[in-house]
């Protein structure tokens, strides 16, 4: 199983050559967002992709774009540019789909930016006749997904999945998966969420985001940092091409990296688990799982890409990642937090750090995390493994991603560098 | 308002939602907006709350379900405007 296309719309860079460029020189997509300010949130800065109003026109016409909220733009961006960089066609409107391409495409939040704004206010005011007839398309939990299958012509599974912030990575295991038991060629994979007041409220009403650092946004992101106080609240999309290796090779396709290995499941809120904080054992079993699929040994890992958000789960986090590749502190892979640039873009995280971790294993590099000079005290055993300075790794041969969420539910897939 | 300018201003509300912008350069009053200019028909709702705005008029549904044709919009609006 490969990897043989990835798109990215991220709030530092659009396509892989900007996010490269961003990820190699530790340039924060975090900015000031004034809106959030007006609103009295306690958290006033975010992660948010530039310039899509320019660049959403060049993949969608006025008809698409009239039905689509920010989530469904960034899903649409990113999926048609991984289909670009694989190599593969776009399928005329009038001919037969794809029978044997397909999507998992999640989003933690979806649509409620139009439930507030148009849906709610109207069917309140009793205007349910001026809604238009492109609610339930924007609202429906698979709006992104459906509207990728319809761009490209996916006549295979189409779905979105939702596991709060584990949702583009457990898209990637379960497209894996899928392609694994011989039910599809190839599958579009990841995640999307789009930014709004309404998306990120009620994440600034528990205290989960950091409202330190208002003043310098690109330090707001300040994952394995003492004095990390919270996430940043992110949005966009990232969508990697799963594909079987002999339909790769029958088409004689570009490979990015092999996908050895996935696993996901759930802490069921006991042992220290609960709805917001992760199960330790759960979160060991899953990497353990992912490992042991991977057929290899945790020594053979180069680089880990963490979830590690900025809140007081990246020390557990770490140890974690210790425990369960059952090495000591110093031996730990090299670890790094794509968020510490980019916020946490909820349920397009996964999608986009996996985007971020197979582009370092192709182009050979480490990105740096941006913040944590402060390292948080209990991380110091692990100094020497956290990358502070992006660093050229043309040795670079595997690299763990994991992303854990709300619910109690964990992720994790190991990429491997392609060799004939 | 004129006939055809009602006809112009029918046409723009149209252009967004239209498939087959060649069939939209050439509409006549008999261009089928569904079959001709290859709208979605989900998407003839907004056309009909578009025309609501623009014109100021109030279409009720069971007058919306005839428009067929770009002629059939410019009729109703007309009449609508009398």
């Amino acid at each position: 199983m490969v990897v043989t296309g990835l798109g990215v719309l991220a709030p530092n860079g659009h396509g892989l050559e900007a996010f490269e460029r961003a990820l190699r020189s530790g340039e924060s997509g975090i900015r000031f967002v004034p809106e959030l300010a007006e609103l009295k949130f306690g958290c006033q800065v975010g992660g948010i992709p530039q310039g899509v109003d320019q660049i959403q026109s060049r993949y969608l016409s006025d008809e698409e774009l009239f039905a689509m909220n920010p989530n469904m733009v960034y899903a649409a961006i990113a999926a048609i540019d991984a289909w670009t960089d694989a190599g593969l066609p776009r399928i005329a409107p009038d001919a037969e789909p794809d029978w044997n391409s397909g999507a998992v495409l999640g989003t933690g939040i979806g649509g409620i930016d139009t439930i507030a704004e148009k849906l709610a206010p109207k069917t309140d005011a009793g205007k349910v006749a001026r809604l238009g007839s492109t609610m339930v398309e924007q609202i429906m939990s698979s709006g992104n997904s459906a509207r990728v299958a319809g761009l490209l012509g996916l006549g295979n599974q189409v779905t979105t999945n939702s596991s709060a912030c584990n949702t583009g990575t457990e898209a990637v295991v379960d497209a894996f998966l899928r392609i694994r038991e011989g039910r599809a060629e190839r599958m579009l994979a990841g995640g999307s969420e789009g930014h709004s007041r309404y998306i990120w409220a009620g994440f600034d009403a528990m205290k989960v985001l950091n409202r330190t650092k208002n003043d310098a946004p690109a330090e707001a992101s300040r994952p394995m940092s003492a004095s990390a106080a919270g996430f940043i609240p992110g949005s966009g999309a990232g969508v990697l091409v799963l594909e079987s290796l002999a339909s790769a090779r029958a088409r004689g396709a570009r490979i990015w990296a092999e996908v050895l290995g996935g696993y996901v499941n759930c802490g069921g809120h006991r042992l220290g688990g609960s709805m917001t904080a992760p199960n330790p054992t759960s979160v060991q079993r899953c990497i353990r799982g992912a490992v042991a699929m991977a057929g290899i040994r945790p020594d053979q890992i180069d680089l880990i890409n963490g979830h590690l958000t900025a809140t007081f789960a990246d020390p557990h986090e770490v140890e974690n990642w210790r425990a369960a590749l059952e090495v000591s502190p110093e031996k730990l892979p090299l670890i790094q937090s794509t968020k510490s640039l980019i916020g946490h873009a909820l349920g397009a995280a996964g999608g986009i750090e996996c985007v971020a971790s197979v582009l370092q294993l192709g182009r050979g590099f480490a990105h740096g995390s941006l913040n944590c000079e402060d390292l948080h005290p209990a991380l110091g055993p692990f100094a020497g493994r956290v990358v502070h300075r992006t660093r050229d790794l043309p040795e670079l041969r595997v690299v763990a991603k994991a992303s854990f969420g709300f619910g109690d539910v964990n992720g994790c897939v190991i990429f491997q560098k392609f060799s004939e | 308002m004129t006939e055809q300018e009602v006809f112009e201003k029918v046409v723009a509300i149209i252009k967004p939602f239209a498939k087959a912008p060649e069939a939209l350069a050439s509409a006549k009053m008999e261009t089928s907006i569904l079959k001709d200019l290859k709208v979605n028909s989900a998407r003839l709702v907004d056309v009909v709350l578009e025309i609501e705005d623009a014109f100021e008029i109030e279409v009720k549904d069971e007058d919306a379900d005839k428009v067929k044709t770009i002629g059939d919009a410019v009729k109703l609006i007309v009449e609508a405007k009398a």
